[in-house]
């Protein structure tokens, strides 16, 4: 395959035809911001905060959107870049109300990012906020449009990545916003809550409302597990705090077979957890029909006296076990062993078949 | 499935024959899409409902419900008869072809849209698309197993497969899409009354003998009951002491009544669960277990991907892991298992699991393996009959189209199948405690076509009582031309209306699968 030789910040770099520079910047280690660009959706090159110098090119450039040529000698850290990328941010802060106090996103929120690393210390314009009311109207998803940079990061997800086919811009100017069809709110619109727009908002605009004021992302201890409700079996971080699963997150980076996605069962299916309706210690049933709680000691005994007795009056045949879809292989495997070596019979299934 | 997850994108053509997977799998759905969108493939729809996929379909099949294996006949048909088949494949991959092309021959798409209602223009259309496809995926879901003929049904979408050379291939094979989290595991676990880990029989005095020096005791040879003979055995008394662990068969198995009637002929019933499930409520003794954020272990994956389950938070109270609880009883009853960790475990299973055999913890860390794995150096398999089928040469089946097992009458003038919807799961134990599921989905709806509701005087949002051989249940209608006419639906998440009262316990003779998407009922208006 041929390569490309271009220069990145006076480094000499080895590129692959229709690479972006932005890409050939990131394989390399070359920071370079972005906002609007969003890994395995269209490139938009919309946000310009990623613009970059390129020799002989009059106006600087968006890296995300401009594949790399040869011998091109590009800059990612001049005055002129610097002062571009603090224009763009001023001007996103100030046409927004991003109060970091009260927003669930803070501490994981691009847009703060940005401000911090620019070293900006108060926009030159006046912050003037839109003025849109919080959408309250479910329980799953909040969005407060007031802290929406219009980046469209949600709007291809929900498109692009799972196709889904709810969120679009609409309006033009100063009033342009995203969100279903009619500006309708999520609950009234086709969402099916697969929470891929939450994951995909740079800032504070759309959040987890399950979630709101029960961690801060720096309390937030994040295990990686695999979603227990369909085949799928997308992998996921379970977000602990305080002994509590609050939250499900994808990740992008674990890959296969679900490259970040979850659905509404695997994102905000996970109440039962920490229900507390859950058994906490084993029942007997007594002679008048009633559960009583038992400790352990006593449950085995009980279970064991009465499998021995049967299997003695009746033989091993008269026993059956049934597994779950819902246990590990672990389990599913000792299960079996135990009823075909314990009781000796091979009367075991599960619920597949259902 | 024989392909992977991620191939489906890829796929050219895309046959989705009985699943409903953006409701079910929602992330494959997406995947569906994507290849339809973003990459240029063809989607065939087969189902009796308008469901969401048919939105992106080149070519949409609306069969009568139950006669799946009379229209993959017809499409067959129509490859052969147009000599679109992959020749060379059928010769020297296969065998059984003769057979297979004798019985497919009565199947003419005209007679086969007398039988399944669909125009023999698109099941012509759709037989080529297929076969003229460079790479084509099956995808299909409990739509195709859940039937009396169910059996007949898998073999009969494995033989298009074969047909047109499109298993062994990359994003093609024949992909069934397991609804439930570990149901493959649960298979490749050996639970299952004829085979042991690895599906390897139980009648096989090789397979015994190598068990038994694992395991160290003697072995029964006799294939076991399955789970609707079990129930039926407990029923008759046969079966005097149930174990069940993590299953609410009170509300996922068919025709309920005989099942509370069995349940109540115990001796001993043990149900060990995370909630005191309508089943549990039977038990004699109840035993809390962890959930899967409460602990360690694996699951298996649609694709035969096995990954790992982490623990994250503590397990309520006194519950424990399932593994825990099963080693501790197991030792209590004189058969010590002492199981530090369930990586301990799948060092084990590594040992009389060949498909398993290289999969460890380490090795799956930070991404799962695809069985076979037979060695700690194997990368796993991405998809299976590359070279050469399991069995040498891909078997061609025979298969005759035999109607559901219950038909419409005068009595019952309907159909009713049954499913999932999106925002539930099975038995509904844990979604129904979902704030968002609640909210989005709260009640039972049961699907009517708005003609069918007008002839039967059923109106939108009002009760309707929903009457099949074996009883009723009450639940909102919803009018809605997702349905065919003549055809309702309903979900099984909520135990309000239990829809397992209504369905037929009648098993596909093999896979013992009952026949949930076809049985025979009446709809009437409840009143309020
Ligand atoms: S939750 Fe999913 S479906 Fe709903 S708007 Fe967001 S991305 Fe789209
Ligand atoms: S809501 Fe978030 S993701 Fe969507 S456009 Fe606004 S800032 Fe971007
Ligand atoms: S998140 Fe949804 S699609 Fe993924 S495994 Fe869980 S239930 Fe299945």
């Amino acid at each position: 395959m041929n390569k490309i030789l271009i220069t990145i910040d006076g480094r000499q770099l080895e590129a692959k035809p229709g690479q972006t520079i932005l890409e050939v910047a990131k394989e390399n280690g070359i920071y370079i911001p972005t906002l609007c660009y969003y890994a395995a959706t269209r490139v938009v090159g919309a946000c310009r905060v990623c613009v970059v110098e390129v020799e002989n090119s009059r106006t600087l450039v968006a890296s995300c959107a401009m594949p790399v040529s040869p011998g091109m000698v590009v800059k990612t850290d001049t005055p002129r870049v610097r002062e571009s990328q603090k224009l763009v941010v001023e001007l996103l802060w100030s046409a927004g109300d991003h109060n970091c106090l009260v927003c669930e996103s803070n501490g994981q929120c691009e847009l703060q990012d940005l401000i911090y690393w620019l070293k900006i210390e108060k926009p030159r314009f006046k912050i003037e906020a839109p003025g849109y009311p919080l959408e309250k109207t479910n329980t799953m998803i909040q969005r407060d449009l007031n802290k929406c940079v219009l980046c469209g990061r949600c709007i291809r997800a929900c498109n692009e990545i799972q196709v889904n086919e709810v969120l679009d811009f609409f309006e033009r100017g100063s009033k342009m916003k995203v969100g279903p069809a009619f500006d309708a709110d999520y609950i009234d619109s086709n969402c099916v809550f697969c929470g891929a727009c939450v994951d995909a908002c740079p800032t504070g605009a759309i959040v987890n409302k399950q979630s709101r004021f029960e961690g801060r992302p720096w309390d937030l201890q994040k295990i990686r597990t695999t979603c227990g409700y369909c085949g799928v079996g997308c992998q996921m971080d379970l977000n602990v705090y305080d002994g509590k699963v609050v939250k499900v997150t994808g990740n992008k980076e674990y890959g296969t077979p679900n490259q970040g996605s979850l659905c509404v069962k695997g994102r905000f299916g996970m109440e039962f957890i920490h229900h507390p309706s859950r058994l906490k210690t084993p029942l007997i049933k007594q002679a008048n029909g009633e559960f009583k709680e038992a400790d352990w000691d006593e449950a085995y005994d009980f279970i064991a006296g009465k499998l021995k007795s049967i299997k003695k009056k009746h033989g091993a045949d008269s026993l059956a076990g049934l597994s779950s879809a819902r246990c590990t292989n672990e389990e599913n495997y000792l299960f079996q062993k135990f009823m075909r070596t314990v009781i000796g019979t091979n009367n075991v299934d599960h619920c597949a078949r259902l | 499935m024989t392909n992977s997850i991620d191939e489906i994108e890829f796929a050219d053509v895309i046959f989705a024959i009985g699943t409903n997977t953006t409701e079910n799998h929602p992330v494959i759905g997406s995947k569906v899409k994507r290849a339809v969108r973003y990459h240029g493939a063809k989607l065939i729809v087969v189902d009796p409902r308008d469901i969401a996929l048919t939105k992106y379909a080149e070519l949409w099949l609306r069969p009568k419900a139950g006669t799946n294996v009379a229209l993959v006949n017809g499409i067959m048909n129509v490859i052969i008869s147009e000599d679109l088949q992959a020749k060379d494949y059928v010769k020297e991959r296969t065998e059984g072809f003769e057979a297979m092309k004798a019985v497919v021959a009565k199947f003419t798409p005209e007679r086969v849209e007398e039988i399944t209602g669909v125009p023999a223009a698109n099941i012509r259309a759709a037989a080529r698309l297929y076969a003229k496809a460079g790479k084509a995926s099956i995808l299909y879901c409990m739509g195709v197993t859940q039937h009396s003929t169910g059996t007949d049904s898998v073999k009969n979408v494995a033989n298009l497969a074969m047909l047109c050379g499109m298993m062994g291939i990359e994003s093609g094979g024949v992909n069934p899409l397991r609804g439930q989290g570990n149901v493959q595991g649960a298979c490749d676990m050996g639970c299952l009354p004829n085979v042991f880990p690895a599906y390897q029989n139980v009648t096989v005095d090789d397979n015994r003998a190598r068990f038994q020096k694992a395991w160290g005791v003697k072995l029964p040879a006799n294939v076991g009951l399955t789970i609707v003979e079990i129930m039926n055995a407990a029923h008759k008394g046969d079966i005097k002491g149930l174990y069940v662990m993590g299953e609410n068969l009170m509300m996922s198995d068919p025709d309920l009544h005989h099942v509370e009637e069995a349940l109540k002929n115990l001796d001993l019933l043990v149900v060990q669960d995370i909630f005191l499930t309508e089943t549990a409520k039977f038990a004699h003794v109840v035993l809390p277990a962890a959930s899967f954020a409460e602990k360690d272990g694996t699951f298996s994956n649609t694709e035969r991907r096995v990954q790992r389950v982490r623990k994250a938070v503590a397990p309520p109270g006194m519950a424990k892991p399932d593994w825990q609880i099963l080693s501790g009883l197991s030792t209590k009853m004189g058969y010590p298992m002492a199981y530090a960790s369930p990586s301990e475990i799948m060092d084990e299973i590594r040992k009389v699991t060949p498909s398993y055999a290289g999969i460890t913890y380490r090795r799956i860390e930070r991404r799962g393996i695809q069985w076979p794995c037979p060695n700690t150096d194997h990368p796993g398999t991405k998809y299976l009959h590359r070279d050469r089928f399991s069995r040498g040469l891909g078997l061609f089946s025979a298969i005759d189209y035999i109607p559901s097992a219950e038909q419409t009458d005068k009595e019952y003038p309907l159909i009713m199948t049954t499913g999932r919807i999106l925002y539930h799961y099975h038995t509904g134990t844990m979604t129904r405690l979902a704030r968002g599921s609640m909210e989005r989905y709260p009640e039972s709806l049961v699907e009517i076509n708005p003609r069918d509701a007008e002839r039967f005087g059923i109106e939108d949002e009002k009760l309707v009582k929903v009457t099949s051989r074996r009883g009723s249940v009450t639940a909102k209608a919803s009018l809605t031309d997702r349905s065919p006419e003549g055809t309702i639906f309903m979900n099984f998440h909520f135990r309000e209306a239990a829809v397992n009262l209504l369905t037929n316990s009648v098993l596909d003779p093999l896979a013992k699968i009952p026949e949930y998407k076809v049985s025979a009922v009446r709809i009437e208006a409840a009143g309020a």
